[in-house]
């Protein structure tokens, strides 16, 4: 069994929202929206793991819960075997170091009126890493190069806006890379570049990855991007994890009836399919998390449902070694 | 005759620094019922092309040059009164990128729907909401969605929406600029789905721009591949995506991650498209160009009939 570097265990994070003044006359309970609702999982070292999901899906709530930008509801996340949720104003600090971001929007993260070298220089001020201001260019220099940025020296001076979108994401790049962490978030890394670049980028984090012995929590919406980068998948369906399998099986022989709709409605670059009218199994839009359904949160939309669907939450079983999944379809009766 | 003809089209922005050559010499025809994929990265002329089409080209962007006539009608160089009488919305309507995030917040789906109905067209409000109804349906949304405001709709219902508003005056041709970006897998399934039986229903032509190419494999009867503002492939969609030949969109093809195949390592283009005040010399991709030989640099290749149809910018197909 690999090493685990990232355990979350019954992890929660609910939002609460602001009672109306109806409801706050009535007396009504408040209200909160269930962003991550109680999810499990095990990233190994080496490993790239996907959380893929619709919009509202909670995935990247759980990811800025384990680089510690939103403190959980409940639950607990270890790093190393380390409780993080726990950790004094030091002990964050030196995590920090060790698990790093990289955003979605490479035209949103990185500060405008830095230059690239203020960008890069940043985290390593504040951490006090490098001594003297050319021993921190030295490392600057070295990630910008570890990023393919070419000659390093010709962007330091550069603002984001003279780069172009696939320059600005590798800065961000440098920048997780530059505190020589062992575990990076990365959030729907490449869901704002062109396709052509898409590549590009995670070829480059592929490399960077293998260079460093990185492990990566890979979050995005696009499935064809988590079967190519990553090597276990986890679909999350408000809040939930509703199945969880290596990429391969995931894709080839999907269990949940919400992995089956998502893969059947991603577009293939097929001509073949021009003329035909796409049979998508489920009707319908992802619900207010707000406002979760009862038992199986996917009940009012699964082509599937029976009798206990709408009564209870079914359980996470493992139904081949390594592959789980949470719907009554399979479990036990 | 076709629907749509456009013969040389120039649209260039006009700046301090020099013409932006967003579109440069564009020529393509679009036949009644037909769907064209345009594709390309950012950048490369897509959106503006579309823009031209509509004559809603944001200044400093202007048709320099060439010639757009749409079911007969010349509409280069028309006055804008009559453009906005005659053709707009009329022959060719267009759903644009992120419009549904533009819909008026402070006004009811109906009010902003039947709006241009009663301006445009002298209807009265009665009609006008019949009209508008009947469209809500035709594009699959209750009617009673016309009382509410956009911040209760969905994603995919906004979109509705937003078809619906471009399918009002019932035009020939629509163009969707990247309709489904912004959402989710299936609910831009179920637009796709809708796309394609519209066209069906209303024997539409349709003029698909995004950069995603799994996408437009979905709708497109004949693809376009822009690069630098020049189309340099276009073709029936069988031919470009099984059997592409220009070297630009064998690497955008390669680009592409597929969930149902596996693959080990993706191709990228390296470089970045260039600069559309000084574009390259002789054909525009050879500096990102794998296989480019003597004439590249110097002379820009001819367009080619390499098979029925399919039309190739390259030196590669020119006879030596």
């Amino acid at each position: 069994m690999a090493e685990v570097v990232v355990k979350v265990e019954n992890l929660k994070k609910y939002f609460p929202l602001r009672r109306s003044v109806v409801e706050f006359l009535r007396g009504s309970p408040p209200r909160s929206v269930k962003a991550v609702d109680d999810i499990s999982f095990e990233i190994h070292r080496g490993e790239v793991f996907a959380l893929a999901g619709e919009s509202g899906c909670g995935k990247t709530t759980t990811g800025r819960l384990i680089v510690k930008l939103l403190e959980p509801t409940s639950g607990k996340i270890y790093f190393n075997g380390t409780d993080v949720t726990t950790l004094s104003r030091e002990e964050e600090k030196e995590y920090r170091k060790k698990a790093q971001i990289i955003f979605q929007d490479p035209y949103g993260s990185l500060n405008p009126r830095f230059r690239v070298y203020n960008v890069l220089e940043e985290p390593l001020i504040l951490q006090g890493i490098g001594e003297t201001k050319s021993e921190r260019e030295e490392l600057i220099i070295r990630a910008l190069e570890s990023v393919r940025m070419v000659p390093p020296e010709e962007f330091l001076g550069r603002f984001p806006h003279q780069l172009s979108g696939g320059q600005r994401q590798r800065v961000a790049i440098a920048r997780a890379l530059i505190l020589n962490p062992e575990f990076i978030v990365a959030d729907e890394p490449v869901s704002m570049l062109d396709l052509s670049i898409r590549a590009e980028i995670l070829n480059l984090m592929e490399d960077v990855k293998k260079r460093f012995g990185l492990t990566y929590l890979y979050i995005t919406h696009d499935l064809s991007t988590a079967r190519y980068f990553s090597d276990r998948i986890a679909i999350m369906y408000l809040g939930k994890i509703v199945e969880l399998a290596d990429s391969d099986t995931l894709v080839e022989n999907p269990l949940h009836p919400y992995t089956k709709a998502l893969i059947a409605a991603v577009p293939e670059p097929e001509p073949s399919m021009k003329d035909v009218i796409k049979e998508i199994p489920i009707k319908g839009e992802v619900p207010s998390a707000a406002n979760v359904p009862p038992g199986c949160r996917f009940h009012p939309r699964c082509p599937y449902r029976f009798e206990p669907c709408d009564k209870e939450e079914p359980p996470f079983i493992e139904v081949e070694p390594g592959h789980w999944v949470a719907c009554h379809l399979y479990s036990k009766r | 005759m076709p629907l749509l003809e456009v013969r040389n089209l120039k649209a260039y922005y006009l700046t301090s620094r020099g013409p932006v050559k967003a579109v440069d010499n564009v020529s393509f025809d679009l036949e009644r019922g037909e769907s064209l994929g345009l594709a390309g990265e950012s950048g490369c002329g897509k959106s503006t092309l579309g823009f031209s089409l509509i004559n809603l080209l944001p200044p400093p962007g202007k048709i320099v040059d060439g010639s757009i006539k749409i079911d007969g009608i010349e509409v280069v160089g028309k006055p804008d009164e009559e453009l906005r009488r005659e053709v707009r919305w009329k022959k060719i309507s267009m759903i644009f990128q992120g419009a549904m995030n533009a819909l008026n917040p402070v006004l009811t789906i109906g009010d902003q729907l039947s709006e241009p109905l009663i301006y445009h067209q002298g209807v009265s409000k009665v009609e006008a909401t019949e009209r508008v109804k009947e469209h809500l349906e035709l594009v699959g949304l209750d009617p009673d969605i016309y009382k509410r405001y956009p911040h209760e709709l969905s994603g995919g219902m906004k979109q509705r929406a937003v078809i619906a508003m471009a399918l009002l005056e019932h035009p020939d041709v629509i163009i969707a600029d990247e309709p489904t970006t912004a959402l989710d897998v299936i609910v831009q399934a179920q637009i796709l789905n809708l796309l394609k039986s519209l066209k069906k229903k209303l024997n539409l032509s349709i003029i698909f721009i995004s950069h995603d190419l799994a996408v437009i494999s979905e709708i497109a009867d004949r693809l376009a591949i822009m690069y630098a503002g020049e189309i340099v492939e276009i073709g029936p969609s069988e031919n470009l995506y099984l059997n592409p030949r220009h070297p630009y969109t064998q690497k955008l093809l390669g680009a592409i991650p597929r969930l149902k195949k596996k693959v080990e390592r993706l191709e990228f283009i390296p470089g970045a498209p260039p600069n559309l005040i000084h574009p390259p010399s002789g054909c525009r991709f050879h500096p990102r160009c794998p296989y480019r030989f003597e004439p590249c640099d110097k002379e820009e290749p001819p367009f080619i009939e390499v098979e029925p149809g399919h039309y190739v910018r390259c030196h590669l197909f020119a006879k030596r």
